[in-house]
């Protein structure tokens, strides 16, 4: 029974490490989805296209890993912008489901443009950040800095989003966009400051992540839906929700995998989250009308 | 020319082909087109009326594997297999669908929830791989005893005669729909759920109908593709790809005419195999980027797809309908 324990302690903790890295995407996907009102669907390939950014910088052209971040972070920053002037601009006032499709679309491209251009080899760092043994439990330091990295990140854009002129107008937008507009904020810029900021926290998630998993075309899927359920869980653009949500899932994976695979844990997360809609379907945090 | 004339006359023309020009490999082309045509189609009445589902590779991956599993592990012969697989696939719709349009859960929202039914089903066939062989695939044994019953068939032709069968009963069901009241409800809910309901249209009913219809067609298709392929992975029948896949097909053919399905289907495969054929192993990836393009494309210029903008600009303008 003893050390039955330390194994639940051991998968809480991780649980909750897990939930700081899966807290930034929903962050940056949420944000898109409260000021912009449209649906990444390829928000987890952005991050994908940030972890071969790393691959390279570090690994091919041997950047130290401080300064390949920044860079990566930039570098997927840019992407979310370019997304935005190129494809969500000219569909702004088309039906939602349209600006859904047409990103799915662009997932596509960013899949095959990783395979075409980098081959489906798994690829890695190379790094192995030493495991913290804490009494007889084991998490990995990649962790520990990632759960680290994701709520200074978080500060950050809370910081930006209270304390600056720009930040406050896209706050002001997300609560009403044809007001804004008339109050003499320019919606197009904010709209690309925000998407390259939703973009920048893909290319700080895709800095965490690519120390713990390895980088292949396909590792969106992996991480990129379970990023949508989590923000539809804690209710489309609403920040705090898509918080507790990330730390509710993260738990649910990783004591569901505890008791059986992993993937009964992902299994587990999926119907919690259909049955959740039923229960509350504007979100955990709304309040019932 | 008038119309059913023309139905008649290419229908004839279709099953009189193989007997005509049997090379296998056209014709193994052609089976697949008109398989996924079917799946095409079939998500393509629920998405004509604005219900945009991205739990279909789920459907599809219930009917392949239900079918299979069946037939493996208890030898039921697929002629019942099917038709279970439909059930449980309807089912599974019905589950889900039914709080979905009770709580109003539309638009983006149920896309999502319907992206979260094909990680269960993918993730469900890939957790129980002592059962179903997890990501590396499924083969449903050889049958020693009748193909018949074991719906196997050597034969290019027949597999193609049945998959043309089952396309133009695809077809079939989406004419019905279209000349019957659902339609007009179902229109009137895509346009104003709230007006729709006022006007006295049972809105989750109505929803249900074609959402249960999508579905079990659906799980058909996966279960005929799964016999006639005879290996079944979860990457190729169900999962997001598979459902971001149908998707993308239905829309660069047209969703709102019966026929743009299939044009999807035709275009995406040729695409492919065009691709393949001339590039070899280099051309991994490239089908897809240029999809992805297409998609792109095609929602913000053309959303009607390429068979309903074309349908469109030759019936007089007045005719149109916005997309």
């Amino acid at each position: 029974m003893e050390i039955f324990d330390i194994y639940l302690l051991e998968a809480l903790v991780n649980g909750i490490l897990l939930g700081g890295v899966l807290a930034l995407l929903a962050l940056g996907l949420n944000l898109i989805f409260g000021v912009i009102d449209v649906t990444w669907i390829c928000y987890a390939e952005l991050v994908m296209i940030g972890m071969y950014g790393m691959y390279y910088l570090f690994s091919v052209y041997g950047l130290p890993y401080w300064v390949a971040a920044p860079m990566c972070i930039l570098l997927v920053a840019a992407l979310g912008a370019a997304l935005h002037f190129l494809v969500i601009a000219p569909l702004l006032g088309a039906p939602p489901i349209n600006q859904l499709l047409a990103t799915g679309g662009v997932l596509f491209v960013l899949q095959s443009f990783a395979t075409v251009a980098f081959g489906i080899d798994f690829r890695n760092l190379g790094i192995r950040l030493p495991v913290l043994a804490l009494g007889e439990m084991h998490f990995s330091y990649a962790r520990l800095l990632a759960f680290i990295a994701a709520l200074v990140g978080m500060v950050a854009v809370y910081l930006f989003m209270t304390r600056t002129y720009t930040g406050t107008a896209i706050r002001a937008i997300a609560q009403d966009r044809q007001i804004m507009a008339l109050m003499g904020v320019d919606t197009k810029k904010i709209y690309l400051v925000t998407s390259a900021l939703g973009g920048g926290l893909a290319g700080l998630a895709a800095c965490l992540l690519v120390l713990q998993y390895d980088v292949h075309p396909f590792v969106g899927l992996s991480f990129g839906p379970i990023t949508f359920l989590i923000c539809v869980l804690g209710g489309l653009g609403n920040f705090v929700g898509g918080f507790v949500a990330a730390f509710l899932f993260a738990e649910i994976i990783s004591l569901g995998g505890l008791f059986s695979d992993l993937e009964w844990g992902y299994v587990l997360a999926f119907a919690f989250f259909i049955v959740m809609m039923f229960i509350r379907p504007a979100g955990l945090l709304a309040k019932r009308s | 020319m008038n119309k059913p004339l023309a139905w008649v006359l290419g229908l004839a023309a279709l099953v009189a082909l193989p007997f005509v020009y049997r090379d296998p490999y056209h014709l193994h082309i052609l089976v697949l087109i008109l398989i996924w045509s079917f799946a095409y189609t079939s998500w393509s009445m629920m998405g004509r009326f604005g219900l945009v589902s991205l739990g279909h590779g789920g459907f599809m991956g219930v009917g392949a594997y239900v079918t299979a599993l069946l037939w493996n592990h208890l030898g039921v012969s697929p002629w019942i297999g099917i038709p279970a697989a439909m059930l449980c696939a309807g089912a599974l719709a019905l589950v889900v669908a039914y709080p979905c349009f009770r709580f109003r859960i539309t638009g983006h929202y149920f896309a999502l929830v319907t992206l979260a039914l094909s990680g269960i089903v993918l993730q469900v066939i890939i957790a129980t791989r002592d059962y179903t062989g997890g990501s590396l695939g499924y083969t449903p044994e050889r049958t020693k005893g009748s193909h018949i019953v074991a719906l196997q068939f050597d034969d290019k032709i027949v597999w193609y005669l049945i998959a043309l069968g089952v396309w133009a009963g695809g077809l079939a069901v989406w004419y019905w729909i279209d000349h019957s009241m659902s339609r007009y409800a179902m229109e009137a809910i895509s346009e104003d759920e709230d007006a729709a309901a006022a006007a006295g249209v049972n809105v989750t009913a109505e929803k249900l109908r074609i959402t249960v219809i999508s579905a079990v067609m659906t799980a058909m298709a996966g279960a005929l593709y799964g016999q006639y392929q005879m290996f079944i992975a979860p990457d190729t029948v169900s999962g997001i790809a598979v459902s971001l896949q149908m998707v993308f097909a239905a829309v660069v053919g047209g969703i709102y005419v019966a026929l743009g399905p299939t044009i999807g289907a035709v275009i995406t495969i040729m695409l492919a195999e065009v691709l393949r054929i001339g590039f070899g192993t280099k051309a991994v990836g490239w089908d897809n980027l240029l999809y992805g393009v297409l998609l792109v494309v095609f929602i913000i210029f053309l959303p009607k797809g390429i068979l309903g903008s074309l349908l469109a600009w030759l019936k007089s303008p007045s005719k149109q309908r916005d997309g």
